[in-house]
């Protein structure tokens, strides 16, 4: 098979690049650990309610933890508990979410806090909240005829 | 006009009747849904309310099913039907025979998964998510839809297989070749679907077990619904790299660079699907990265295509006395609907492909993943890269099918369709984008989540997906016009079925392409080696299974 010598130049260049592309998006990925959320822990679906750390959602204070705070969220259609919390700024917090039926989403619209709920599986995402303001969790994936009703938001205050 | 009415080989007539049985479902479904498209935008603009009832979700399940499901791969078989006979010679009975009983499987089971739809029985969208749980026979008619679309696809693989053995080692016919690419391609893929909605959801949603496995569902479902985006996309490249250039009135740069690009479009676009669960818990993410990898195999023969293209412009170009880098580009026949509207398509690849990228890359795919933006994207794609070019095939194909020509008037028309598509989806898939990157969700009703401050920026783009929609809309009543024309009134005549030739004839592919023990081999190893072990972690860390629900 014949390739035209333009043709193979135009071939390396692109593999080139998309050579250095990958390695770019492994490293960071698995060097500097912006992986996307892949949590591999599960839990019964129907005693969500009874298991640590379900049994309390919100926000809470941890000790000698990498992180701050431990924020909790239950999703079912078409809510998140908690509705509503503060969050001091510039905390590290990590978000720990699950659902109690359909799958459901978990955006925090406008950052790339961004997960899947699965019946089953506990998603979460350590981050810090370094910007002052209200900010809207919105249910992305579709869950029932309430879909675009399920929010709750989070306000990150001075303290 | 002799020699003229001799240079026309015709698609035999009974193998035309099948393929436009196809067409008018394509086209059925086009209609309904665009109309569902329309009355999407309208609803998320805020000003509009749906009457008797009906749920958003409803007709988002019914658009989506029509237009993802029911559209395509009618007009892909049919097309596919008609390619086949054309290069490969006449369907004998038998595989004529396997056509219609696929056909009919298919149209019946577009019946029962539609009847379960409007009945609201199964506002699930097309994706039927578990542990939503729609009525059985939704997952039946699903069924039957994917079972009757393999025999379908046997059927151009009878001819096909004929054609090899009358002709020992000799490279098949270019587009016979490509639609058996699409056709396995199809039928490897199909696997998955057929696998979650056979032995988990039919069984369920019939109360023969209480749970299912919702990650397993899940991960058959992206199995499939990757690879799903590919046999869309390759009968635009058959038409790209094989019709187009007979259009122009030129040659296909290589006829070999273009069977190895679908043999490598097979290979890359089936062991993939985790990109589309890289949020989603439960799967490690050094397999989701793996198979991110394989992902962007699929820029090779991207490239290679892009390149054949636009060497076979440029050589036109240069062989009708153009000079200068671009001198090439005004003398394309900017005046054929049957070029310029699949143009138009390549052209909306090229923003689309950029958008795919992110879509694909671990860390960027947090910031848009089941945003609107991914709404945005498809309708690049899919609603337009591709579904132009199927225009632009229809504006030959059928008057070829049904003995007639397409005239100046409708070949104008067919112009002016394919600018209103663009411009209405510049506005709809534009809008989509940017409210996607503000963090609007997709597959979402009209709502302003208790008057955040967020949401509320949001709107005005809504608007503007409505005013896209509109426009849209106007471009497919002018389709649909075109369409009834050319099956029905316009004059007799011979309209050609343009097939390409290699600029060096005598270069002659490689029979290594067409040996399917060898790639079939590939295939099955890179499936196995993507997906083996992160599958059997799945299933042996599953959780509880979950029961069905019903929210909607
Ligand atoms: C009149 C033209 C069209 C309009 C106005 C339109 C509009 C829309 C809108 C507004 C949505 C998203 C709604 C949401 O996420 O809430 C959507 C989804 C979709 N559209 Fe279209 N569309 C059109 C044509 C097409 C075509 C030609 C195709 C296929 C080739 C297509 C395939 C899809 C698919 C697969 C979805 C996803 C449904 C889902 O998320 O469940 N659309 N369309
Ligand atoms: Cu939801
Ligand atoms: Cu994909």
């Amino acid at each position: 098979m014949h390739m035209h010598k333009l043709e193979k130049i135009w071939l390396i260049l692109g593999i080139s690049c998309l050579i250095i592309f990958l390695t770019t998006v492994g490293v960071s990925a698995f060097y500097m650990g912006n992986k996307p959320p892949s949590c591999l822990l599960t839990i019964d679906p129907e005693k969500v309610d009874q298991q640590k750390p379900f049994d309390k959602p919100g926000l809470h204070k941890v000790e000698g933890k990498e992180w701050d705070y431990e924020l909790v969220y239950v999703a079912q259609a078409f809510s998140y508990n908690p509705a509503k919390v503060e969050i001091p700024l510039g905390a590290k917090v990590k978000v720990i979410a699950t659902t109690k039926d359909v799958i459901h989403g978990f955006e925090v619209a406008g950052t790339n806090i961004n997960m899947m709920l699965e019946p089953g599986y506990i998603s979460e995402y350590t981050t810090t909240f370094d910007k002052e303001g209200e900010y809207l969790i919105v249910c992305n994936e579709y869950c029932g005829s309430g879909h675009h009703l399920m929010f709750s938001k989070i306000e990150v205050v001075k303290k | 006009m002799i020699n003229n009415a001799k240079a026309i080989v015709k698609v035999d007539s009974k193998d035309a009747k099948l393929s436009m049985a196809h067409f008018f479902v394509a086209f059925g479904a086009l209609a309904i849904g665009g109309l569902m498209g329309l009355l999407q935008t309208l609803v998320r603009s805020g000003k509009f309310e749906l009457p008797f009832g009906i749920g958003y979700y409803q007709i988002l399940t019914a658009h989506g099913v029509l237009m993802g499901l029911v559209l395509t791969t009618f007009f892909i078989m049919g097309f596919q039907y008609a390619a086949v006979s054309r290069t490969a010679g006449p369907h004998s009975s038998a595989a004529r025979r396997t056509g219609w009983t696929g056909f009919w499987m298919m149209t019946a089971g577009t019946l029962m998964s539609g009847t379960m739809i409007l009945l609201n029985e199964a506002s699930v969208l097309y994706t039927f998510y578990a542990p939503l749980k729609a009525h059985w026979i939704f997952y039946l008619g699903l069924t039957f839809v994917v079972v009757g679309s393999w025999v379908d696809g046997i059927a151009q693989i009878m001819t096909y297989a004929k054609w090899r053995k009358n002709h020992p080692g000799v490279p098949s016919p270019l587009l016979s070749f490509m639609a058996v690419i699409n056709t396995v391609l199809w039928i490897v893929a199909t696997l998955g679907v057929a696998a979650t909605v056979l032995f988990q959801l039919l069984p369920w949603s019939l109360g023969l077990v209480d749970t299912v496995d919702v990650l397993v569902s899940r991960t058959l479902f992206w199995y499939f619904g990757h690879p799903l985006v590919y046999f869309w996309l390759l009968p635009a490249y058959m038409c790209w790299y094989a019709v187009v250039p007979k259009i122009i009135g030129g040659k296909i740069f290589s006829d070999s660079l273009a069977r190895l690009s679908f043999i490598l479009f097979l290979l890359f676009s089936i062991p993939v699907g985790f990109h589309h669960q890289l949020t989603e818990p439960g799967i490690d993410p050094a397999w989701k990265f793996f198979q991110v990898i394989l992902t962007f195999m699929v820029v090779i023969p991207s490239l290679m295509t892009a390149f054949s293209l636009f060497a076979t412009f440029e050589r036109y170009g240069r062989s009708k006395g153009a000079t200068g880098i671009l001198g090439w580009f005004k003398v394309l026949p900017w005046n054929d609907a049957r070029f310029i509207v699949p143009f138009i398509g390549m052209a909306a690849f090229i923003p689309a492909g950029a958008g795919g990228i992110i879509n694909a890359s671990n860390q960027m795919d947090q910031v848009v993943h089941n945003t609107i933006w991914v709404t945005g994207h498809f309708h690049l794609t899919a609603a337009t890269s591709v579904i132009l070019t199927f225009f632009g095939i229809s504006y030959w194909l059928i008057p070829h099918l049904t003995g007639r020509k397409l005239t100046k008037k409708m070949n104008k028309l067919g112009i002016i369709q394919a600018w209103v598509w663009f411009i209405g989806m510049a506005f709809m898939s534009g809008s989509m984008h940017i409210q996607g990157l503000l963090g609007g969700p997709r597959r979402s009703s009209f709502s302003t989540y208790g008057d955040s401050k967020q949401a509320l920026e949001w709107i005005p783009y809504q608007i503007a997906q409505a005013v896209g929609g509109t426009i849209l809309f106007i471009g497919i009543i002018l389709v649909l016009v075109i369409f009834i024309n050319l099956a029905f009134f316009a004059p007799k005549g011979d309209e050609e079925f343009p097939v390409g030739e290699a600029e060096n004839s005598e270069e002659r592919a490689p029979m290594v392409f067409e040996n399917w023990k060898l790639w079939l081999g590939i295939l099955t190893a890179l499936i196995l080696f993507a997906y083996t072990i992160p599958f059997i972690d799945i299933i042996q860390n599953a959780p509880p299974g979950s029961k069905g629900f019903r929210t909607w």
